[in-house]
């Protein structure tokens, strides 16, 4: 009989190698899932993994990995401080929608003037936008008590119609022929968050890494980061040192609103250009597994905001060369997820037999 | 607007309808955190239990057999959660998530094929004699049988949990899943069979959804049902009468919104589509929830 013996400190060692057996795991079980699907399972996992880095028309992929890597990682990081606290913004979704629009709407109301000052002024009103989203849910827990996985889960619904509303509406192009969808601000200098566009650079990646950069060092130096992590181990101990419960709730909702409303905005002044009814296509979710698989540290992140990347990437390869549909690529997110924390109980745990124990 | 186009026995009628798949994936929820879990994969067990009675019932061209194949999909899915989170020990919040994200992946995987497919007729009921009372027949007693399963299970929740041996354990697991295992009592099994009539009735609704309400397939059309299921558990104090309560409020909201839509009222389509969310979070805040049962969402490990 197997049993499992808790450790007296979790391993460091499985810390580290955790994630790399959980993307070992999802390959293989991916694998057998293409498999299942009528595909050459090896082809297949090669498609996604290898060919964005290194096949000959790498060149195209790899600034896509920087597109698709920003915002997963800025998110990822905001959502970071408040996993560690025991405080659970999963509606990062629907802040990312609000400071797009936001932003974008800023941007908009200058058109077609031309300034230095649009885009900083865009990225404030992004930045205020995701703050004020994620603040409901925030604030709310910390006066009633409301959970705040629900509200703020509730308000990605609420900002996906918001943004129906928008893209139809208030923001809609007035001379896009009556289609749905704003004027296109990647086409508007002053207000295009790209830097150089043929290389994927962005100032969503910049901001990224720098917001690694911030994260690390509140985390690892700075009383902030030891607040966090004291009161996401020890509610009780926290209280004890002086940590305010409601002010850190505020500040971590705060963090993940602000990072996931400037990823919303860097994206709909780059990548996407417009509000769209579409716009957003899942990064506020896929953000969790990307925080989760770096283990809620910033370098750790900006591996698995990589990753993940690569297997977005990777399947819009395999689904026009290989006709993989796109849903397979979710299941293997999810599964990537499944396995992490699958293989977690071993950092914490260590197995041994029944009859050894005796 | 034209608010006399509003018939309000047809309202209250729909009214029950829009009520049952929140209501069942509730009741089903409510059995989990008694249990002591919290299972947040509620929105990804009821899209798979969508598309499994889809393709279940449309193959079999049975309704019925199509719920139980979706009652069947949700327990499979709820599995993983459950071997995940009670043998392996992981994070309850972050393996919720987890099935969510999976569930919805598979189910779009699993439905590429019956996007556009319309589903068996799944017939009312018209029960006899009460069916024919003025105003009350029609609102309450000419529905499709999964309304009255729905209100059924809640009533034997209900039962169950009052007056039984197994629902006294169950709470006990729930409570203090410590003191339960120093009785004798198998947690981690009451546990993974709590975890899976979650998970079935999270299917049934999920099936309801996709057989009775739409009635057809298509990619995330749970659109937060599951999310809104697991407030409702909470509004309801973890109670399964007030849980019946918060079902009507909800479909109630709902019904009402998209009446206003069809009536053509000057607020634009999507504001109005936002109200059952919004509401949500408004009962959230205006209800204060009862004490939630005293293990809810710890990991359970038998030291020795």
């Amino acid at each position: 009989m197997i049993m499992l013996e808790k450790r007296p400190q979790p391993s460091r060692a499985w810390t580290f190698a955790t994630p790399i057996v959980a993307v070992l795991l999802t390959m293989v079980f991916g694998g057998l899932l293409f498999a299942a699907l009528g595909q050459d399972p090896l082809v297949t996992i090669r498609t996604i993994f290898f060919d964005p880095l290194f096949s000959e028309f790498a060149w195209f992929y790899r600034p896509q990995l920087l597109i698709k890597g920003a915002p997963l990682v800025l998110i990822a990081i905001g959502l970071s401080f408040g996993f560690r606290a025991g405080i659970w913004n999963i509606g990062a979704e629907g802040q990312y929608i609000v400071g797009a629009i936001c932003g974008a709407a800023v941007g908009l109301a200058f058109y077609p003037m031309e300034s230095f000052i649009i885009l900083p002024l865009m990225v404030v009103a992004g930045a205020l936008g995701g703050l004020l989203w994620a603040m409901i849910p925030g604030l709310l827990r910390v006066k009633f008590g409301t959970n705040e996985i629900l509200v703020s889960l509730m308000l990605v619904y609420v900002a996906e119609q918001l943004l129906a509303s928008m893209a139809l509406g208030a923001l809609r192009n007035p001379e896009g022929m009556g289609f749905p969808g704003s004027r296109n601000l990647a086409q508007y200098p002053s207000a295009s968050s790209w830097i150089t566009q043929s290389a994927g650079m962005h100032w969503g990646v910049v901001t990224a890494l720098i917001a690694v950069i911030f994260a690390y060092i509140a985390l690892s130096r700075h009383i902030f980061g030891f607040n966090v992590r004291l009161s996401g181990q020890s509610p009780r101990a926290a209280r004890f040192a002086g940590v305010n419960p409601g002010k850190l709730i505020l500040i971590c909702m705060g963090i993940s609103g602000t990072l996931a409303g400037l990823a919303g905005l860097f994206e709909v002044a780059g990548p996407a250009g417009q509000v769209s009814i579409d716009f957003n296509v899942g990064y506020g979710f896929t953000a969790i597994i990307v925080a989760f698989l770096g283990r809620l540290h910033p370098v750790g992140i900006l591996l698995a905001g990589g990753l993940m990347a690569l297997t977005y990437i990777g399947g819009e390869i395999a689904q026009s060369n290989l006709g993989l549909p796109i849903a397979a690529i979710q299941i293997l997110q999810g599964m990537l997820l499944f396995f992490l924390l699958a293989v977690d109980v071993l950092t914490n745990y260590r197995i041994t037999s029944a009859r050894k124990a005796h | 607007m034209d608010l006399s186009s509003i018939n309000p026995i047809l309202l209250l009628a729909s009214l029950m309808v829009a009520a049952t798949p929140i209501m069942l994936a509730a009741i089903g929820e409510l059995v989990v955190e008694r249990a002591g879990v919290l299972n947040l994969g509620v929105e990804g067990m009821m899209i798979t239990g969508a598309v499994c009675g889809f393709v279940v019932a449309v193959g079999t061209n049975s309704p019925w057999l199509g719920f139980a194949g979706a009652a069947i999909g949700g327990a499979l899915i709820s599995m993983i959660f459950g071997f995940l989170t009670q043998f392996l020990l992981s994070n309850q919040v972050a393996t919720g998530l987890a099935l969510t994200l999976f569930g919805l992946g598979l189910s779009a995987l699993m439905g590429q094929g019956y996007i556009g497919i319309k589903a068996p007729a799944f017939p009312d009921w018209h029960i006899p004699i009460l069916g024919d009372i003025p105003v009350i027949g029609p609102i309450v007693f000419q529905h499709d049988p999964m309304v009255y399963v729905g209100i059924a299970l809640v009533a034997a929740v209900w039962a169950f949990l009052r007056y039984s041996r197994a629902g006294l354990i169950l709470r006990a697991v729930g409570e203090n899943h410590e003191a339960a295992h120093a009785l004798g009592y198998h947690v981690v099994r009451v546990r993974m069979l709590a975890i899976m009539f979650g998970g079935a009735c999270a299917g049934l609704g999920g099936a309801y959804l996709s057989l009775v309400r739409v009635p057809q397939w298509t990619e995330g059309m749970t659109a937060g049902a599951g999310w809104i299921a697991l407030a409702i558990v909470v509004f309801a104090s973890w109670r399964p009468g007030r849980l019946l309560l918060g079902a009507y409020l909800f479909g109630g909201v709902t019904v009402l919104q998209l009446n206003l839509q069809a009536a053509g009222a000057a607020i634009a389509v999507e504001y109005l589509s936002m109200a059952p969310y919004l509401a949500t979070i408004a009962v959230l805040v205006i209800m204060r929830a009862g004490r939630a049962p005293g293990s809810l969402g710890q990991s359970f490990h038998a030291s020795r």
